[in-house]
């Protein structure tokens, strides 16, 4: 029987050989909760459980508004912080949790369970990460184990070299543009092709994490040298063997499309949904003023992307009256740009410089939005109401465009930025 | 009474990342679109609908969406199409979600939903529609959810959840 690599994980993880369409229940390599989704875990937790499965397979991280900001958002991290003293669990509280399951985690070939909707991110791993509720994070935090129905994959072949000035986050745009918000419901996304085969992990990470953003179940991305490099860079011993996982040459897929992304432009998402996708010189010329920029997420905030936030600001000013914040994805990306002297680079320039984790993304803390506002975000999600206000309004790009927009005041192709 | 949502209603509209910060599903639901349709909370009946468009439920996985709209005491929740980690949530808490084609539905429509017999009867308008409901979505609501079901029959049980 021919399989996809989902579908060869779903079998590695359940004991028997499985296809999509098959309902399942596998045994999980890790569970993640956060300091939002662990607080509504703990009484259904309780209800069917005293002690977690195996609290070596439990990771908890403190991202979406740490250090708390208020009593109400103090109280939940004091409740889950008690249920993880009694379970014998650490709390992580060093950045973004996909970012730390990335450099500490996930292995390739692994199925892990986050309580996020953005974990399909450790695709990029060659993993198979998949987003649930609280009630599902009890539960697998109970028994170690989550039912499935094994899902149909849809192949994306990328190919081509990318041009100056366009990233993988163009890409993601690209892809949600063609195949919009419901177009990888319920589905694995597999992306293929000789561009993404070329990506180093940062890059694979954000393409992955967008797939979430099309409604996918998972994303995965055949593990490879890059993928092996990138564990050692890590301090990390897995030592990638190629045959393992990777999707046999017969393998059924739900669809395959193909991009060819070699005149790829920057693009960009209008409020309020993320497929609504033009590219960035056509809003350039709308002139659309800017009040804040956001750097940050758990899609752009490796120090790849602060690389070319640097390399764009060399000799630049930013636009007085435009809030700038950046959020580094974890400590070690906040510890790197240290050390490249680029933190203390973006606050002389006047960037608010954060504490690593989800930072303004979701609107609960570190730069909300006022009435009216408009923010260009490097996140992934620029619903109404999603940073602040629903009066507010968000923009997607990729960092290059949002350091371009931090300079002039209003949406910019930053390709002016990097001849 | 039927409250009328068009395509892609996201989680956010429905418990705000600033104010869900609660766990009790009580004080969730006085939240439920708190921003974005403000009388919704304070209008909403016991056995209204909420009627949407596709992709109802996408963006975060934050349960409290689910659980708000839950202890909104709401019938059911009819869309053309429901994002994933939202329909899960929905079912793992009992709450009923029934995918149908949902044009030309309107606000003061008297809707019945016969989930046994699969079927949705338009009153005021004279029409029925065929449904299908998943097992697995019956049966958990019916138990009241996951949870429940589990305490009932036990952790091993997860393995037979497809069988009802």
């Amino acid at each position: 029987m021919n399989q996809t690599i989902a579908e060869k994980i779903f079998s590695h993880h359940c004991g028997k050989k499985v296809s999509a369409g098959d309902f399942v229940v596998a045994g999980l390599d890790l569970v993640m909760v956060h300091d939002t989704t662990c607080a509504w875990a703990i009484e259904p937790f309780y209800k069917i459980a005293k002690k977690v499965w195996d609290r070596s397979k439990i990771f908890i991280a403190f991202d979406h508004a740490y250090p708390a900001p208020n009593t109400e958002i103090a109280r939940l991290q004091a409740l889950i912080r008690n249920f993880a003293d009694k379970q014998g669990i650490p709390i992580v509280c060093d950045g973004v949790c996909h970012q730390i399951m990335a450099e500490r985690f996930i292995n390739p070939g692994n199925l892990i369970l986050g309580a996020d909707s953005h974990t399909p991110t450790g695709g990029g791993l060659g993993a198979l990460t998949i987003g649930v509720g609280s009630t599902d994070a009890a539960i697998a935090m109970a028994t170690g184990k989550c039912w499935f129905r094994v899902p149909e994959t849809l192949q994306i072949a990328i190919d081509g070299k990318l041009p100056d000035g366009v990233y993988a986050k163009d890409i993601a745009l690209l892809i949600a543009k063609q195949i919009g918000t419901d177009g990888g419901n319920y589905k694995v996304l597999e992306y293929t092709g000789e561009t993404v085969r070329n990506f180093d992990i940062p890059n694979r990470l954000t393409l992955a994490n967008m797939s979430t953003e099309l409604g996918a179940k998972a994303a995965i991305i055949q593990p490879d040298k890059h993928t092996s490099d990138y564990l050692k860079q890590n301090n990390r011993k897995y030592v990638c063997k190629e045959e393992g996982f990777k999707s046999d040459n017969k393998a059924r897929y739900a669809r395959v499309l193909k991009f060819d992304i070699s005149r790829l432009v920057p693009l960009i998402a209008k409020p309020p949904d993320i497929d609504n996708v033009v590219p960035v010189s056509a809003v350039e010329k709308e002139r659309i003023k800017i009040d804040q920029v956001f750097i940050g997420s758990c899609t752009n905030c490796r120090i790849e992307d602060l690389d070319v936030v640097y390399h764009l600001w060399q000799g630049q000013e930013l636009k007085k009256g435009v809030r700038v914040i950046i959020t580094p994805a974890s400590k070690l990306v906040f510890l790197q740009a240290l050390k490249k002297g680029y933190i203390e680079f973006f606050m002389r320039l006047g960037a608010v410089v954060t504490y690593p984790g989800c930072g303004p993304c979701l609107g609960r803390h570190q730069g909300v939005l006022a009435d009216g506002e408009i923010c260009i975000s490097t996140s992934n999600r620029n619903f109404t109401g999603r940073m602040g206000s629903p009066k507010a309004s968000i923009f997607l790009a990729g960092p290059a465009a949002a350091a371009a927009s931090a300079i002039t005041g209003f949406i910019t192709d930053p390709r002016r930025y990097l001849v | 009474m039927n409250w009328i949502f068009g395509d892609n209603i996201n989680t956010d509209l429905m418990t705000p990342g600033r104010f869900n910060t609660t766990v009790d599903p009580y004080k969730l639901a006085r939240i439920a679109f708190r921003e974005y349709l403000p009388e919704f909370s304070k209008k909403v009946k016991k056995k209204d609908f909420i009627v949407a468009g596709k992709n109802f439920g996408c963006g975060s996985s934050r349960e409290t969406a689910a659980t708000a709209l839950k202890y909104s005491h709401i019938a059911a929740i009819l869309a053309k199409s429901f994002a994933r980690i939202f329909y899960r949530n929905c079912m793992n808490i009992g709450l009923l979600l029934v995918a149908v084609d949902t044009n030309g539905i309107e606000k003061d429509d008297e809707l019945f939903l016969d989930s046994r017999g699969q079927v949705l009867i338009n009153k005021t308008k004279k029409t029925r529609q065929k449904v299908v409901i998943p097992a697995m979505m019956r049966c958990l609501h019916k138990q009241g959810g996951i949870i429940p079901y589990l305490q009932k029959h036990g952790l091993e049980s997860l393995a037979d959840l497809e069988k009802f």
